[in-house]
């Protein structure tokens, strides 16, 4: 049995709806109504474009419309459609901000870019140049490198877990006591893996207070461990994060 | 209302006297101002303290570099050296004009003017390789068509010459600190400027009025020279003014105190000079064959006559394919630029695609999949005028959800804009499933798809105006080496993505996008080559028809126009904006009240009204040249 052109768009359009819902519920992780809504729309989009390549498609796909909107046999139907969708439109209004307020989106940089130089402990430092003077130690002496790494986890279950989470995946007991933005995770192929040691060090020398001004507010709870940790447990901890989760720093060499 | 051909010429002689004068005039006498900055410098390098800015401890130096080194740049120049110090400038330094914004003045005529740049610069290099054809088939249809795309371009060099008069004289006047220091530097390139403006003035009066007169033998070869000095002119002329450009971004020529110590070649040459010249050029391509397509498309869609609609349906597909053809390798002449940006700052990199603007990257990206999508759907639509076209209408759902795909997954953010509610159910800022796909290993793999994709549908296209091979073994042995060589190279593709993007190190990563691309071009140079030999020998099939491609085809070489459009001036804000409040990156400091980087709408809204207005005016350029269509032009000639 063929499926008439009209009822195909409709049903196509609610398997991609269900397909952008998937996520939130199998998993529990929803795809943002920001970006879905974008999906969604792209993939009616090219839906439409498919149907309407051929002069066939066009005719198949805007008759039923066509007839339904001006042959007067079909008036009842007419009618019904007529009433059907501004009550529709009130509804999907209606549940969209039946919800009660809810604080507005924004757009976020996950990743500030790094001022060229910054001060810590009482120099200025210039970012790219930095490099961590343990890194080395991977390929000339192992053993003292792994000694390192370890020091780097005392440090950081001293530290850094009570945001970032035993597993390093940004759940840490005091996470939930954050709203937005959240501990950055390190697990994962998307997170530290696209930064380099100097960036980290960056960032957790100067933490939320060294955010540069662009894109503020930040909004950030992490301290400035400049003042709590010194240089070398920095550097420790950074190849402990690296080493946990199993990513290499980023390079340009 | 038409200008006579010799009032055009007037008009843009004047213009070219008008920039050269005011070029001469508003320069600052070089000899003075050198003594005095020579002194300044000399002050200034005796009191920098060496090693100012170093690591931490001594153990985290990589650094041997320290303030008064010289650039290599500025070693391997051999042109005449010159001390420049950099001004520290202050607000008096900035000229204002009432309530006019000069940095939204400045931004709006330089897009103008660039738009317009680009389209001219763009029109003769196709206007020489149709003429060629004609000359080379004995095709009279190429070479009408071609003088039909430079008449077009006549009016709008006369809107390049004025919008750039404008753009010049707001930045001496809104700017007159900074462009004293860029003219210090870069005095001598003025005078070349001018020159290769004159001369391709020359060309083009030479090349479009000696059309009708040099058409037959020896004179046709030394018109096409002709036109193809006019070539060499307009890229000279872009490559100079991209050196200005560039030195703002990436200054070449100057110290680590910030002071510049080379010849104006070092300047010239500084490390965004040529991946900006690449980029433009092959760009500039695609843009003026979006352009001209769009005016197709405008005339098909106004013509009175069948035969108005099929040649204005011919010369849309002809300018889209060379749009198409110019676009293919575009991402990857982009993906260089890019990878200098990092090269030279790191900061400037992540500003530019982590950072602040990375959202404009994503909407540089639904940009571009409507680009994608418009000449897909426009090669779908266009099977109608091939007798068989239907055989082939069957594949194109499969098509459109391999290319749906690609673009979904080439406009997902890394980060995402979430409700309180969707960043605690996630836990934090990226999607376990979706987060991966915000990397660039993800975009990379699904570009090179999307252009295969892409080229699949125009080798649809192709075959659907041809018979089908006998089927004999040899055929169908071709056709399933053909499919091997696509799917084979779409595997290749998503393991050296997924592979090294995922499970290496970061260099590994930057450096998978080569093999991913040389993967993209092998499947279509060989899928090509067998296409060609599997057809071979093939009789055709009926002849296209053209002018019976439906009407809402055409809408889509509008969009491609549009988007092109849009894409080039949101795309132009971010490289220069990336300097945020420099005007010469680390070295003159902006420090006017607008040393501030725009917000996103706000750069949305300059952008997309300039569009408008540039867009308008290219109707208008249209709307000047209906009447003198195929039908007067074919009489003409």
């Amino acid at each position: 049995m063929k499926i008439p052109a009209l009822l195909k768009f409709v049903l196509l359009v609610v398997i991609a709806y269900l397909v952008f819902k998937a996520p939130a519920l199998l998993m529990g992780k929803p795809i943002p109504a920001s970006l879905a809504g974008v999906y969604l729309f792209f993939t009616v989009v090219v839906i439409l474009l498919v149907m309407t390549s051929t002069d066939k498609g066009v005719s198949e796909l805007t008759g039923p419309i066509y007839r339904v909107s001006f042959e007067p046999g079909l008036r009842p139907i007419r009618n019904v459609i007529v009433v059907a969708l501004p009550i529709i439109a009130v509804a999907i209004t209606y549940f969209s901000i039946a919800g009660g307020e809810v604080s507005s989106v924004k757009l976020r940089t996950a990743h500030p870019a790094p001022p060229e130089t910054f001060a810590a402990y009482g120099k200025r430092v210039k970012t790219e140049k930095l490099t961590n003077p343990y890194r080395a130690l991977e390929e000339s002496d192992p053993r003292v490198f792994e000694r390192a790494v370890k020091d780097g986890g005392k440090v950081y279950f001293k530290n850094c877990f009570f945001c970032h989470g035993a597993k390093l995946d940004g759940a840490g007991h005091y996470a939930r006591a954050l709203k937005n933005p959240l501990p950055q995770p390190f697990k994962g192929q998307d997170t530290i893996a696209q930064l380099s040691e100097a960036y980290l060090f960056w960032r957790i020398t100067t933490g939320g207070p060294g955010l540069p001004a662009e894109s503020a507010p930040w909004d950030s709870s992490m301290p400035a461990w400049e003042s709590i940790l010194s240089e070398d447990e920095i550097w420790k901890v950074i190849l402990f994060v690296y080493d946990y989760t199993g990513n290499r720093p980023r390079s340009w060499e | 209302m038409r200008l006579a051909p010799s009032k055009k010429a007037a008009a843009l002689l004047v213009t070219v006297i008008i920039t050269a004068l005011t070029l001469l005039l508003i320069a600052p006498d070089s000899s003075t101002y050198a003594a005095t900055e020579r002194e300044e410098t000399e002050a200034a390098l005796t009191l920098t303290t060496p090693g100012e800015t170093t690591g931490l401890s001594g153990i985290n130096l990589k650094d041997g570099s320290k303030k008064g080194e010289i650039d290599r740049a500025i070693l391997l120049d051999r042109t005449e050296r010159k001390q420049v110090k950099p001004p520290e400038l202050t607000a008096k330094d900035y000229r204002s004009l009432g309530p006019v914004k000069r940095r939204t003045t400045g931004w709006f005529l330089a897009q103008i003017h660039l738009w317009f740049a680009a389209f001219v610069l763009a029109v003769p290099i196709f206007v020489v390789i149709s003429e060629a054809l004609g000359m080379i088939t004995g095709n009279e249809r190429y070479d009408r068509m071609a003088y039909e795309f430079l008449r077009i371009s006549m009016t709008a060099y006369s809107f390049t010459a004025i919008s750039g008069i404008l753009f010049a004289l707001a930045l001496f006047f809104f700017y007159p600190g900074l462009m004293k220091y860029m003219t210090r530097i870069f005095e001598d390139s003025y005078v070349f400027y001018v020159l290769f403006i004159f001369l391709e003035n020359a060309a083009l009066y030479s090349y479009y009025y000696g059309w009708k007169r040099m058409r037959r033998g020896t004179k046709k070869k030394l018109h096409l020279a002709v036109g193809i000095w006019l070539n060499i002119m307009g890229t000279l002329i872009m490559i100079t003014a991209n050196a200005w450009a560039t030195f703002m971004m990436t200054p070449g020529g100057v110290d680590m105190a910030g002071i510049f110590q080379g010849g104006v070649w070092a300047a010239v040459h500084n490390p965004l000079w040529h991946p900006m010249n690449l980029h433009r050029f092959v760009a500039n391509i695609a843009y003026g064959g979006s352009i001209v397509a769009a005016y197709a498309a405008y005339m098909f869609l106004s013509a009175q006559t069948r035969r108005e609609r099929a040649h204005y349906d011919w010369m849309g597909y002809i300018a889209s394919y060379i749009a198409v053809i110019a676009l293919l390798p575009l991402p990857f002449a982009g993906y260089w630029l890019t990878a200098e940006i990092y090269a030279y700052s790191q900061q400037m990199g992540i500003t530019l695609m982590g950072g602040l603007f990375g959202w404009i990257f994503v909407i540089q990206a639904v940009i571009i999949g409507a680009l994608f999508l418009s000449i897909n759907y426009y090669l779908w639509c266009a099977m109608k005028r091939n007798p068989g076209g239907e055989r082939y209408t069957v594949y194109i759902k499969y098509l459109g959800l391999v290319i749906l795909a690609c673009f979904l997954v080439w406009f997902t953010p890394h980060t995402l804009i979430l409700t309180q509610a969707e960043l605690t159910a996630l836990g934090g800022p990226y999607h376990p499933v979706l987060g991966p796909l915000g990397l660039m290993p993800a975009k990379n793999i699904a570009v090179n798809i999307l252009i295969i994709g892409t080229f699949l549908s125009f080798l649809l296209y192709r075959r659907s105006g041809r018979r089908v091979p006998a089927g004999t073994g040899s055929a169908n042995y071709l056709a399933a080496v053909q499919l091997a060589v696509i799917l084979s190279g779409v595997v290749n593709i998503i393991i050296v993505g997924v592979y090294y993007g995922y499970f290496t190190n970061s260099v590994y990563k930057v450096a998978s996008s080569v093999p991913q691309v040389m993967t993209t071009l092998a499947v279509i140079v060989l899928t090509s080559g067998i296409e060609y030999y599997r057809y071979k020998g093939v009789k055709a099939g009926s002849r296209s028809r053209w002018g019976r491609v439906p009407e809402r085809s055409q809408y889509a070489l509008i969009l491609l126009a549009v988007s092109f459009t849009w894409l080039m001036g949101l795309m132009g804000f971010v490289r220069s904006a990336i300097r945020q409040h420099w005007h010469v990156f680390s070295v003159v400091r902006d420090a006017s009240t607008e040393a501030y980087t725009p917000t996103i709408s706000h750069a949305a809204q300059v952008v997309s009204i300039a569009t408008i207005v540039f867009l308008s005016f290219m109707v208008l350029i249209f709307w000047l040249n209906r009447g003198c269509g195929e039908g007067n032009s074919g009489r003409r000639l």
